[in-house]
């Protein structure tokens, strides 16, 4: 039998608990060296699945637990290429943050090592599990890893509240979750998601199934940062370690997208077969709104990494959009939009560590014309921030292409608008950053309302430094690199493509985890053609609205009626665990309404 | 079968909510987290039950006896373990919070906003 599918799950949590073990005995380097060969392994664990994944469907039973006639007994790991690829990039990343980190923190311990490895075994986990209840224990364990490390600086007032936030709002999702797996489970008496279903098939959308499929979705919307599950992300990132915050936008809000799709494909799209139309138009609006909220409330920011987690936030929108239209091109353009995501926020963030390692803050009014001694960085996070906006040839510009394509067909055409909005308010956000910090424009003193965000950071490092480590900077420069150029080769798209073909493949999913037959392999893809013009164009208007608003800024008056929305939507965001619990019970009422009303 | 559980803990997980979201105080709110908790204990104590059944301990009963379903008791198992983390963890938090603002009231935490 095959060991590696356990062993990316089991390598990172035995060696995680070693070091743990061992935490008193070896110092900080053995132990930061030890974690990056493990995060290494894990990587290199992950894409060789990923590879032999490619010619047929990997399905691992543990305990050799076959299933008998068609009922599965054990607990398996089903992995296909999206999902291993999902399990590559939290590898990718967590080696990233951990090289990085590897310098960067004078004075952290061992546990923090400990806890990113626990963080990476649960994600590889998360993203291979073919069994619905171990998804869950994954989800939770992936979950209690970034609570723990969102709180690691517990000598500071900012951090502690953030954690807080982001650990209630979050375990109130699990439970919804968990009640959605009790109620599948009532029906079904199944916990495979293929078994799940295979039985959920014979019937239609009664309620029971919508319930639990709200219960399920909304839950995971929550870790996702859909609208109006999305307050607690803002918080958790402004506070949490920048290098954390590689994998919090780069991997774990992106999962729990891929965790929704996983279990609508597998378990219930048999039963909603005939309700897709309202599915989607509800999914879209979600992430339409996610979209423009995030966009707006991150044009808004003054701190960088809070500016960064609003941004994600936008970036989930598309995502959740292109899952949204339920089909082969819309899911292949979320695909690359994750990849391209996480290569160009990880650089952004890692830039954001190094403005905070040798400036001592990330706030933009303070570092006004202060970052002139950081060319290189500076560089690094104007390039990232175009390969966010969907310059040409990049992750985005491709996955939009993607996406845009998925929404004619679905008759959603205008859905380019809400792609691009979102594309140049991220983008132009961050060109803003940089015009006001190295090139000094703007003006000297911030408009009145901007006041309360003023958070007070402490700086992540001990001393202040005057040069930058390279491996701080040759990770953040390498997954900016690799996020401009990913849509240069076809290949990857029409791999993206096959990937998420084979990903809605209900009936052969069920076929190869029950039945043990192979899947079959598509036909080749075809891919939409990238319209070069509209990512120059989209990079273009970002750039100039960037530097645009800085001069106008100047001129307040005309400012504060653009600006009086944004604001009321900006005082929504209370800092308050009770107003954003309120916000995720509205939410899920919502849209189990609107799933009862329009899918019956 | 009666429905009498299945309103319990919806009751359950609404009473927790509503504390949860009025609570002032964080050692209260993470209570209230458990109470949510608990409604799913409730809720998959009763899909498993089988009216006039056995416990699932099939060492010491005779083999074809009906037995209530074992599996959501481990699901259960496994839930407790994971949540008790999770709690601790939050109440760790809560310790810090008082150190660190002098306060367990969410509404005097002023320290993320916008």
């Amino acid at each position: 039998m095959n060991i590696l599918p356990p062993l990316a799950v089991a390598l990172p949590l035995s060696a995680a608990a070693l070091l743990a073990g061992l935490n008193r005995h070896i110092g900080r380097r053995i132990s930061s060296l030890a974690a990056i060969a493990v995060a290494a392994a894990t990587l290199w664990i992950s894409i060789e699945l990923l590879i032999r994944s490619i010619p047929n469907t990997i399905v691992y039973w543990f305990g050799n637990w076959q299933p008998r006639h068609g009922i599965a007994l054990g607990i398996s790991f089903v992995i296909d290429p999206a999902g291993a690829a999902m399990a590559s990039i939290a590898g990718l990343l967590t080696l990233a943050a951990l090289i990085f980190s590897s310098k960067y923190f004078d004075s952290i311990g061992t546990l923090f090592h400990v806890l990113m490895l626990v963080f990476l075994g649960a994600m590889s986990g998360f993203a291979l599990t073919g069994d619905l209840f171990n998804l869950f224990v994954f989800f939770e364990l992936m979950s209690a890893a970034a609570y723990g490390l969102c709180g690691y600086k517990t000598e500071e007032p900012a951090p502690v509240q953030g954690a807080l936030n982001f650990a209630v709002t979050n375990t109130v999702g699990c439970y919804f979750m968990l009640t959605g797996i009790g109620l599948v489970y009532a029906r079904t008496g199944a916990l495979n998601l293929a078994q799940i279903g295979h039985a959920l098939d014979q019937g239609g959308p009664d309620p029971l199934v919508i319930a639990a499929f709200t219960f399920m979705a909304c839950g995971f919307f929550v870790k996702a940062a859909v609208v109006p599950f999305h307050f607690w992300l803002a918080d958790a990132h402004a506070v949490a370690p920048t290098p954390v915050c590689v994998l919090y936008s780069g991997i774990m809000v992106e999962l729990a997208v891929y965790a929704v799709a996983r279990v609508y494909w597998t378990a219930f799209s048999g039963a909603f077969a005939s309700g897709t139309q309202p599915l989607r138009a509800l999914l879209v609006t979600m992430g339409i709104a996610t979209a423009l909220v995030g966009g707006g409330m991150c044009f808004g920011q003054r701190n960088l990494k809070r500016l960064l987690a609003f941004s994600t936030i936008s970036h989930v929108g598309l995502m959740a959009i292109g899952f949204g239209f339920l089909d082969v091109h819309g899911l292949a353009g979320a695909l690359l939009q994750i990849l391209g995501h996480a290569g160009a926020k990880s650089g952004l963030f890692l830039c954001a560590g190094i403005i905070l390692h040798r400036c001592r803050t990330v706030d933009e009014m303070e570092l006004k014309g202060k970052t002139r001694n950081l060319p290189f960085t500076m560089g690094a996070l104007v390039v990232a921030a175009a390969a966010l906006g969907g310059s040409p040839l990049s992750g985005i510009s491709v996955g939009d292409t993607m996406l845009e394509s998925a929404a004619r067909h679905e008759g959603y055409g205008w859905i380019v608008w809400v792609s691009t909005a979102a594309d140049v308010l991220t983008s132009a956000a961050i060109f803003r950053f940089a015009a006001r910090t190295y090139a000094n424009l703007g003006p000297a003193q911030a408009r009145e309302p901007e006041q309360p965000q003023k958070t007070e950071e402490k700086p992540e490092t001990d001393k202040g430094s005057q040069d930058t480590p390279a491996v701080m900077f040759i990770p953040a420069a390498l997954l900016t690199v690799a996020s401009l150029l990913l849509g240069v080769s076809q290949g990857l798209q029409r791999f993206m493509v096959t990937a998420a073909g084979r990903f809605e493949d209900h009936a052969g999913y069920v076929r190869r985890v029950l039945d043990n037959v192979p899947v079959s392999l598509p036909v080749a893809a075809t891919v939409p053609h990238e319209d070069m013009l509209h990512g120059v164009v989209t990079v273009g208007i970002a750039f100039a609205l960037g530097v645009v608003f800085l001069v106008w800024e100047r001129g307040r008056k005309s400012l504060t009626a653009v600006a009086r929305p944004v604001m009321l939507v900006r005082d929504l965001h209370s800092g308050h665990v009770g107003d954003y619990v309120t916000w995720v019970v509205f939410g899920i009422a919502a849209f189990g309404a609107a799933a009862l009303l329009s899918l019956r | 079968m009666s429905y009498l559980p299945y309103g319990v803990a919806i009751w359950i997980f609404l009473v927790g909510l509503y504390g949860l979201i009025t609570s002032r105080n964080f050692v209260h709110l993470i209570i209230c987290l458990s109470v949510v908790q608990s409604s799913t204990y409730v809720l998959l104590a009763a899909i498993g039950y089988r009216t006039g059944s056995a416990a699932p301990i099939f060492a010491d009963i005779p083999q074809g006896t009906p037995a209530v379903d074992p599996v959501v008791q481990a699901l259960m198992l496994t839930d407790i373990v994971v949540e008790v983390t999770v709690v601790a963890l939050l109440l760790a938090l809560a310790v810090q919070t008082h150190k660190r603002h002098g306060t367990v009231d969410p509404d005097k935490l002023r320290a993320l906003r916008g």
